[in-house]
């Protein structure tokens, strides 16, 4: 970021014209957000009254971390199935055999394709059905969010195996080694660093999509922040709202700095022959690559 | 098999609700996601820091806070309103959301863009005397989207999916909602389920074949 070649060093005129620029961006973004301050004024937004239920410990305690805890725990839950999911059908996918190669790569991408909350709703629907009466909300949350972040966590994996260089697979071929041992022994230790950041980044997306939890009715963040709270303390939706954004938000930064850091250590990494993948279908890493910008 | 041909009718409007957002909402974003990436690579800081501060906070926010805050924070507690009927206003609100969600990926995709254009480009640009948005609008940019439209298509789909949860922003027209609907009324219905799966898959694999096929047409020779 420091010194970008889209723009030469500022002379004097080109200092002048900056400086009026910036002059003129603050003057904009200022307005707008005095625009936004004064219309959330005129509402009474930014009473004290409607902020105060934040600083009794009894909020968060009734309120917040249950809801917290309901979004952890459906993103736990879910990462680990997602993972084992992920594992199996990715190395099925690289399998020997054709029709085990088939069948988990329509699997995959069947899943990959279809709108999560479509299939949240069919499972919700299709637990009672199947399984009699009970509260499915988290089962059917976890089990969408696994089919879906399970079959993209698939593509990492076979990404993975696949950006080890050919050599390694020949090398472990030469000296003798099984199937299974070339892929435990040399193929997937290599593999799982250069998924990683991949992985972590995936976690995010997965974190995020528990949300939905709110439309099923699951008792998560948003849904004790959002809809039970403002339910009880009568006019503090917008506070509610900002206070578990930002909840949202600084869990999901830090999980992707995380993995901003896996991909640099990947990037130096010698345990590795493989450099840091691209998810599937996921927007390279701005930072990593960092020429113009 | 009975179910899907009986609510038919009401599963494709859903449905062509769902295409109708999409349009919509695509546009919007690609257009403020221009804006973003200008923004963010600009020589102005103000420029700069306010970029990133927008899309790390709308990026990293669920898209359904992002659409419930649109309907009930927005517009029912601060008075945002673009129309009489709640159906057309729900319908606009979610237009606005997911347009200021999507439109941090479109950004994203397209920064990565730009750092793949090669420094003497820009170079260049400034030795021949273009200005900043000159070189912006000729030669980085023009660049920058050939490399990335195959993410493109990916956030597009994304984005074709994701408006399925317009029933967060109280929009409650498309096909999710008409779906659950009729679980409520029938219980559930596979064939209802893969039916409106395929329809998906009719609309997003072609996306995603027409941008590979363009992203492979496009590339920029180096």
């Amino acid at each position: 970021m420091s010194a970008s070649v889209l723009f030469d060093a500022p002379g004097p005129r080109a200092r002048l014209r900056n400086n009026i620029l910036t002059l003129l961006s603050v003057v904009v973004l200022a307005s707008a957000a005095y625009y936004v301050y004064a219309r959330f004024d005129t509402k009474g937004q930014w009473e004290g009254e409607i902020w105060k239920p934040f600083l009794d410990a009894s909020t968060w305690t009734e309120y917040i971390i249950p809801g917290l805890l309901g979004t952890l725990k459906a993103a736990g839950l879910s990462a680990v199935c997602a993972l084992i999911f992920g594992a199996i059908f990715g190395l099925a996918r690289l399998s020997d055999h054709r029709w085990v190669r088939t069948i988990a790569g329509a699997v995959v991408e069947t899943f990959r394709a279809i709108p999560l909350l479509l299939l949240i709703f069919f499972l919700f629907f299709l637990a009672p059905s199947v399984f009699g009466g009970g509260d499915y909300t988290l089962i059917a949350l976890v089990a969408g969010l696994t089919l879906y972040n399970g079959s993209v966590l698939a593509e990492i994996v076979r990404a993975g195996v696949w950006a080890v260089p050919s050599g390694q697979a020949e090398a472990a071929q030469a000296i003798g080694l099984r199937k299974s041992q070339m892929m435990l022994l040399v193929l997937l230790p290599q593999a799982v660093t250069a998924m990683m950041p991949a992985i972590v980044s995936q976690l995010v997306v997965l974190l995020k999509d528990t949300a939905l939890g709110y439309i099923i009715a699951y008792a998560d963040l948003l849904n004790m922040g959002f809809k039970v709270l403002p339910a009880v303390y009568f006019g503090s939706l917008i506070p509610a709202a900002i206070v578990i954004g930002v909840i949202y938000i600084g869990l999901n930064m830090s999980l992707s700095a995380l993995a901003t850091r896996l991909e640099r250590r990947t990037r130096r990494s010698h345990r590795t022959a493989a450099g840091p993948i691209v998810p599937p279908g996921a927007v390279g890493e701005p930072e990593a690559v960092g020429t113009l910008t | 098999m009975d179910d899907l041909i009986k609510y038919a009718p009401d599963l494709l409007a859903g449905f062509l609700d769902n295409v109708k957002l999409s349009l919509i909402c695509g546009v919007f974003a690609l257009i403020l996601g221009t804006i973003l990436v200008s923004m963010r690579v600009a020589p102005t800081p103000v420029l700069r820091g306010a970029g990133t501060l927008y899309v790390n906070i709308v990026r990293n926010t669920p898209l359904t806070l992002v659409l419930a805050f649109s309907s009930l924070g927005l517009s029912d507690t601060i008075g945002l309103t673009f129309s009489e009927t709640p159906s057309t206003n729900s319908f606009w609100l979610v237009v606005l959301g997911l347009s200021a969600y999507t439109a941090t990926f479109v950004c994203e995709a397209l920064r990565a863009g730009i750092n793949t254009v090669p420094i003497g480009q820009a170079e260049a640009a400034r030795a021949i005397g273009l200005t900043f948005l000159q070189s912006l609008r000729m030669i980085i940019l023009p660049q920058a989207f050939r490399t990335v439209v195959a993410p493109l298509g990916s956030v597009m789909i994304a984005m074709i999916k994701n408006t399925t949860v317009a029933i967060a922003g109280g929009y409650l027209m498309e096909s999710a909602f008409v779906m659950r609907d009729t679980f409520d009324d029938t219980g559930v219905s596979i064939p209802i389920f893969i039916g409106l799966v395929i329809a998906f898959m009719l609309v997003t694999l072609p996306v995603g074949f027409v941008t590979s096929r363009l992203a492979s047409r496009l590339a920029v020779a180096r």
